[in-house]
Parts: C-alpha cells; structure tokens; sequence
C-alpha cells in the first residue's frame, strides 16, 4: 500500500516537473498542441457532416411507419404504382386509421429546377404530390409559417431546408411548375428530415399538372405499432395483386443515405489519418527534445532513487496531457465552428438536394479525443523509452 | 544513526573491481584490480588526474553504474546482486549524492528540492516537513527555503544539494567536486560543512577533488591513477 503511494508520489513529481517547464519549451509545445487540435478540428469536422447527413436521414422516418416502392425499385425515382395498388395498401392489415380512414399517402415525386439562393445556379429539388394523410405519417411535420395547401388548387408548401437553399421558395413567393406559377402559401418543418428539402403539392394537381394520370410512385403508411410492420410486410408480398417492396421508413431513409455516408465517412478518417501521422511526429519531436532538455535533471531523479517506471508514466502523462489539451481544443474549435452549420448536398440516390446541419455529436467529440489520446501515447511512447533507458552515469555527465 | 558496517569495520568494500568502457569498437579500460576500504565515519578524499576514473570509483560505490569485473559492498550489501529496480530503493535508502553542478530541479524551491528523496521513504507529509527543516537548517538556509535554484548563489545551490543529500539520513554521502564550480570563499563553506557533517554527526563521506586544499580538510586522501589507487600523490 505504501509502495503503491510511493510509486504514485514519485509520477506525480516527475510528470509536474515536466509540466512545470512547459514554458520553457512552449513554441514546440504550442506547435503540438496545435498540430494534435488540428487533427481533431478536421476528423470531427468532417465526420460531422457525414453525422448530419444521417441524422437529417434518420429522422425522416420512425419505426412505426413504412414506406411501399414497386418490387425491384432502389428509390422513389424509378418506382411506379397504380391507383389499384394504393388503394390494396392501405387497405392492408396493420395500418393505423383515425376517422378520415387509413393512415396512407399516395405519393409522386418529380424534379423541379429553381435557382440557389447562394449562386443563382439552378438546381434539382423534388416537388412532391401527398395526399392528406401526409403529415400523420411522417413524424414531427409542423407548419410554421403561411397554412397549408388548399386540396385541389395550384398551391405548395416548402420545406425548411427547401426555402433555406432556393430563391422564391418563401411565403408570399412561387414556384415554376410546367408552364404555370404555383404560389408558396406555407413552410414547414420535419424534424429536421429529408422532407424538409422538398416542396409539397396536392398529389392530384400534381398528377394532372405532369400528365401521370392515376398513378403513384409510392405509398407511406403509418402503423398501429412498430411491432405491426412483420404482419404489414407479410400481407403485401403474400397479395398476387401486388409486386411490391416494403420497408420501414427508418430502414429506407438510412439506405438511402449509405452511398454519401461511405464517401464522406472514408474521407474523414483518410484525412484525419494522415494527418494523424503528421502530428504523431510532432509530438514525438517535442516529447524527444522534452526528454533531451531533461537529460540530467532525469538522470539526477534516478540516481536519488527515482523508478524506471516511474520515469516512463510521468513522461507519458505529460505526452498525454499534451494530446488531450490538443484535442479539447480541437473538439471544442469544431463544435463552435460546425455543429448546426446548415448545407445542401447531392442525394446521389434521388439526384436532388437535400439540405441538412452538420452534427457535431458527443459521439463524435469523443472519438476525437480518442485519436488525440492515441497521437499522444505514440508520440510519447519512445521518447519516454529513450529516457527510462539513459545510463545513469553517462547522463550524469551531460550538462 | 548510520549502520554499522557487517564485517571488518569496513563501511564501503570494493574489492578487484574493474571497469571497461566501450566507445564504438574501443575498449577503454578505466579501472583494473581496484581494491578501497572505506571505514565508517571516515571523510575520504579521493584525488587523482583528469580522465583517471574518480567519478567511475563514485558512480560504481554509489550503485549508479556496475563494475565489468569485481564486487563493491555497502553496509553489507553487495551491489552486484541487485537488480536494477532494487538497486534504485537502495541508492534512496543508503546513498546521498552531492553533484559538482548541484542538479537542483529548477521549478523546484529549495525545500521541495530538499524534499524530493523523502518522496522515496514512507513518511507523512507533516514529517516530510520536519525532515526539510532540520537539514535546511544544518545547511544554514532556512531563510531561503522559498527560493528557487536561479535566484540563488552558486556556494547556496550547493548548501542544498548537500541538505537534498543528507536529509534521509543516508548510510554513505558521495560528493563529486562539489567545490569544483564554486569560489574559494563559498568552496570553503561548503567544505566546513562537510567535516561538520564528518565530524559532529559521524555521516561517512567520499569526496572526489581536484584540490589539494578540499582534501586537506578530509581524514584520509587516496589519489587514483592509472586504474590503480595509491596512498601518495605520484609525482
Ligand atoms: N559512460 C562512459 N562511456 C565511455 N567512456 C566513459 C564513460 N564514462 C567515463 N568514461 C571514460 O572513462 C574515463 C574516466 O572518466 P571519469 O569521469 O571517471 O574520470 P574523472 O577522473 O572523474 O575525470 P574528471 O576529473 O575530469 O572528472 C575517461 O576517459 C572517460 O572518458
Ligand atoms: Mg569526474
């Protein structure tokens, strides 16, 4: 017990020894530091776009409510159905109902161009034709300015993210559709989904406006339960009628998503990793020189009896000290700078914008001192090495 | 207050000890067939040319270093038997070392210099405290206990490298010219309070110097030459 206390007595004296001449070495300290912040800054930065993305994904659908695209269909893009089916799906066991009827919203889905509000440059956005069970079955739908649109007129609603990104696309404005002007009558939120990056019409005015006749692309459906989903899913593929593809709205929104989660999550790491090896030899460069500036005054330390051991973990808490300073300060650089920072981007799947925030999560910020730790213990790991195994009477000699 | 010595009345035994250096492919042989008995209670000068091996003789008395051939024995203890980890708990316990550059901790004050072997020991904070007080004030510094090493002179970083030195009471103290850096003024304080040290509290000492007038103030002088220890200076 009291050799553990000692053994812990002589690491904190050394490692504060350490920390206490900080100043005198604080240029390569400050570069460190920096180097290791910078590192983080840019892992977390970049990953929290990718987090965003999946959280604008994952909050455009719950559990309890299902998506049904044609058998065989990747996206809403290519998929088709008839009047026939929408009716058989929402008719369906397991689909919640309120007094209107079931809760099912037969869907279609063309691509529109309007002008950025950041370059002028057009750009696709999807304008979408619901019907009136649309808002009970996607979570958290609110209008939040303007009212919505009158069934059976030229009208759209916006989403969020849509009016955000797009000139013309706020309340009071209008849209191109075809040949005519629809005027903009409300805006809404979805929680911060995908549907916020869309525009919304009547699904029959739409269908009429494109000349699609009776038919859908897709039918979302809410549920009686997360649990009804199997017995939903079981109905419709068991129908001859139908030749259908049904998935929870959670399941397709993530994979709708997996493509640009990929390309952005892989770069992230390949960034933060080579950059990772730059500041690894940063900090091996101060921690070396720290050890260096030291030689005697460790050698002195272990001649009055100080431990090997001792000398290795104080080294090494100083390297990690180091690291995670870094890495707070890279962590909380990327927080103010990124988290909620709004941005559009390609939906490569439906080829049209989605706008969501970057997400810098707890998650994130964690791992982002995890790779600072790691910066630290293998920057820190040889120097430290070096200096357990110095000669005690050969350091003695260096001045 | 220190141990007696197991056998002989010998404190310190080194015994055929010798010590080969390599540098690349040389062998440089510093030591051969050395033999010195230290008696307890002695102040021994040990004296000899540059580049002779009296700081390899201390280093190896110390437990610093290990001889190439031979045995050295403090108090009974043979060196060579221990391992590296035991050899550090021994140098704490047994051996105070007094450097010619002092090697004071430069963020330390002079009383957390002092203090820094006690860490090594068992002993509470409060008789930590005690412990630096007492050997401050045989060193004569109690009123720079609160100063740091570069706002001392170099006489009074010494007069703490002597208190770091004895305040735990060590079996052995071993000074490698530790006037060497210093005025003859500050040198002579230094070397008054070395016998002091001899004489009123019975420490033993080895003193490595180049001066004749440091080893006039020891019990005995041994000069070192050659990888070979003599009682007379060789001319
Ligand atoms: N770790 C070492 N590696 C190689 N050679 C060494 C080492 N330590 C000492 N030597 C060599 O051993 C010889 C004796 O060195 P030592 O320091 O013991 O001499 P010294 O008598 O104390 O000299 P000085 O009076 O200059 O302090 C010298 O030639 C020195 O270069
Ligand atoms: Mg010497």
């Amino acid at each position: 017990m009291t050799a553990l206390f000692n053994w812990f007595a002589q690491i904190g004296s050394i490692a504060r020894f350490g920390l206490m001449s900080i100043p005198q070495r604080r240029g390569a300290v400050t570069a460190t530091v920096f180097g290791i912040a910078g590192v983080v800054l840019v892992f977390v930065g970049v990953l929290s776009i990718a987090a965003g993305f999946r959280r604008a994904m994952a909050n455009s659908g719950s559990a309890d409510a299902a998506i049904v695209l044609r058998s065989g269909s990747d996206s809403e893009m290519v998929s088709g159905l008839g009047r026939n089916d929408t009716r058989l799906i929402a008719d369906a066991p397991g689909v919640a109902r309120n007094a209107a009827g079931p809760l099912s919203s037969a869907e279609l889905f063309v691509i529109i161009n309007l002008p950025k509000r950041s370059t002028g440059t057009d750009a696709n956005v999807p304008l979408r034709g619901v019907e009136a069970a649309a808002t009970s079955v996607r979570d958290n739908l609110r209008i939040t300015a303007g009212r919505m649109f009158e069934w059976g007129r030229n009208e759209v609603i916006v989403g969020a993210g849509a009016a955000r990104e797009f000139a013309g696309l706020e309340v009071g404005g209008s849209v191109k559709v075809g040949r005519e002007t629809w005027p903009v009558v409300g805006e809404f939120t979805a929680g911060g989904g995908v549907a916020e990056s869309e525009v919304w019409s009547d699904a029959k005015v739409l269908q009429a406006a494109y000349n699609r006749g009776d038919s859908f692309q897709s039918v979302y459906v809410r549920l009686n339960s997360a649990g009804a989903f199997q017995e939903f899913k079981d109905a419709l593929t068991a129908n001859p009628q139908l030749s259908v593809k049904v998935l929870r709205q959670s399941e397709h929104f993530a994979e709708q998503s997996t493509a640009m989660m990929k390309l952005i999550t892989t770069l992230g790491y390949l960034i933060a990793f080579l950059m990772a090896v730059g500041a690894v030899f940063g900090a091996l460069n101060t921690m070396y020189s720290a050890v260096a500036a030291r030689t005697r005054e460790i050698a002195t330390l272990r001649a009055l009896g100080f431990g090997r051991g001792a000398v290795v973990i104080a080294l090494m808490i100083e390297s990690l000290l180091l690291a995670v300073g870094g890495g707070i300060v890279g962590a909380g650089l990327a927080y103010l700078a990124f988290n909620n920072f709004h941005a559009a981007t390609i939906n490569w799947q439906s080829f049209s914008m989605v706008a969501f925030a970057f997400a810098v999560t707890p998650a994130l910020l964690v791992q982002g001192i995890f790779w600072a730790t790691g910066i630290g213990l293998i920057g820190g790991l040889l120097p430290a090495l070096r200096a357990a195994r110095l000669p005690i009477a050969a350091a003695l000699r260096e001045l | 207050m220190s141990d007696q010595p197991a056998t002989n009345g010998a404190l310190v035994r080194v015994e055929g000890v010798e010590k080969v250096f390599h540098r690349g492919t040389e062998d440089i042989h510093v030591l051969a067939n050395l033999n010195l008995q230290v008696p307890a209670g002695e102040f021994l000068a040990l004296m000899g040319p540059s580049g002779s091996g009296k700081s390899t003789l201390l280093n190896l008395i110390g437990g610093l270093d290990r001889p190439t051939k031979g045995r050295v024995s403090v108090a009974g203890d043979h060196i060579e038997k221990l391992s590296d980890h035991q050899l550090a708990a021994w140098r704490a316990r047994h051996i105070g070392f007094v450097f010619q550059l002092y090697n004071l901790i430069p963020v330390l004050t002079a009383e957390r210099n002092v203090e820094l072997p006690l860490l090594l020991t068992h002993l509470t904070k409060a008789e930590r405290r005690k412990h630096v007080e007492t050997a401050l004030a045989m060193v004569g510094l109690t009123h720079r206990a609160q100063h740091y090493p570069r706002t001392l002179s170099g006489g009074e970083q010494q007069r703490v490298g002597i208190a770091r030195g004895i305040v735990t009471d060590p079996t052995l103290l071993l000074c490698d010219e530790p006037t060497g850096d210093l005025d003859r003024k500050s040198g002579d304080e230094i070397l008054n309070l070395l016998q002091a040290l001899n004489r009123e509290h019975g420490k033993t000492i080895i003193m490595v110097t180049h001066d004749p007038h440091a080893s006039a103030r020891a019990s005995r002088t041994v000069y070192l030459n050659k990888g070979e220890l003599t009682n007379t200076p060789l001319a």
